[in-house]
């Protein structure tokens, strides 16, 4: 290949350097998505109380499966990790030393929402298999 | 030969070419930036006890039904918490939702209609929810048929 074409091909410089800084940013995007869109459904879910309690326990009821129940640990996977990773965005924003410190951040972040997902998963395992 | 002057990072001027519309929008996005740092602390707090409650205490997923919902909505406390969690949940959300449409769709109509569309859902979504835990009945009566419940009046 001419040396000229492959030169035109390679993209231009970028802001964007990778690594935990930038990976914890795409999935903070990610999950915060997923959520909102959880949101919504959630609210209106919610609101068959107004209709009737028939309504809204036929609705629930249709949740109670164990596929649902897998939906329920990746909602409360992306809620927990948000959750810690914002705190970690407000450190980085207002601790003096955040910055410096955003990468280890990173780290216990992950470290702690592996500990509450596991704690969670058990819990909430035996509750959609258990009956 | 008068020596250019370099705006300070935050005065909050933005370089003409990087501009997407004239005008100055004020202090709206460091409003919003703050909003968002501010609201997540207190989610933090008011959702991780939502999960405790309705997910880990007791029996769970599976003990969800209209009259679990009736029984925490029977305290004021619980109104409350689910109000704030409602607006301030919603707000987070479509601030979100907003600088990722701003960030990714590059033409002026998609970024109105996009936009359009979510400023239209949030309302709908805080105003629905808002009336529902408000004039939330416990013991309704349907087509003159009472709600039969422990907690409701007999019939």
């Amino acid at each position: 290949m001419p040396k000229t074409l492959t030169k035109s091909l390679t993209p231009a410089g970028t802001l964007y350097r990778g690594r935990e800084g930038q990976w914890s940013w795409v999935a903070h995007r990610i999950t915060g998505v997923v959520i909102f869109f959880f949101l919504l459904v959630h609210v209106l879910d919610t609101s068959l109380v107004r209709v009737s309690p028939e309504a809204y326990d036929a609705v629930i009821a249709s949740y109670k499966n164990p596929i649902m129940g897998l939906g329920e640990l990746g909602l409360v996977a992306a809620i927990v990790f948000h959750a810690f990773n914002g705190i970690r965005v407000i450190l980085v924003d207002f601790w003096k030393k955040g910055p410096k410190y955003h990468r280890q951040m990173l780290w216990s972040v992950i470290g702690l929402w592996a500990v509450v997902m596991i704690a969670f998963s058990i819990r909430h395992l035996s509750h959609v298999f258990g009956g | 030969m008068a020596t250019p002057t370099i705006e300070s990072p935050r005065s909050g001027r933005v370089s003409p070419g990087y501009s997407r519309t004239p005008g100055s929008r004020g202090n709206f996005e460091m409003v919003a930036w703050l909003f968002m740092r501010l609201s997540g602390a207190i989610l933090v707090v008011l959702i991780f006890v939502h999960l405790y409650v309705n997910l880990v205490a007791g029996d769970g997923i599976s003990g969800i039904d209209f009259g679990f919902v009736a029984g925490k909505w029977a305290d004021p406390v619980w109104q409350i918490w689910d109000l704030t969690l409602l607006w301030l949940s919603m707000l987070h959300g479509t601030n979100g939702i907003r600088v990722i449409i701003n960030d990714y769709a590059e033409k002026n109509s998609t970024r109105m209609w996009l936009k359009g569309v979510l400023y239209t859902s949030t309302v709908v979504i805080v105003v629905l929810g808002t009336l529902v835990i408000f004039t939330f009945d416990p013991c309704p009566v349907i087509d003159g048929v009472a709600h039969v419940a422990d907690y409701c009046p007999a019939p």
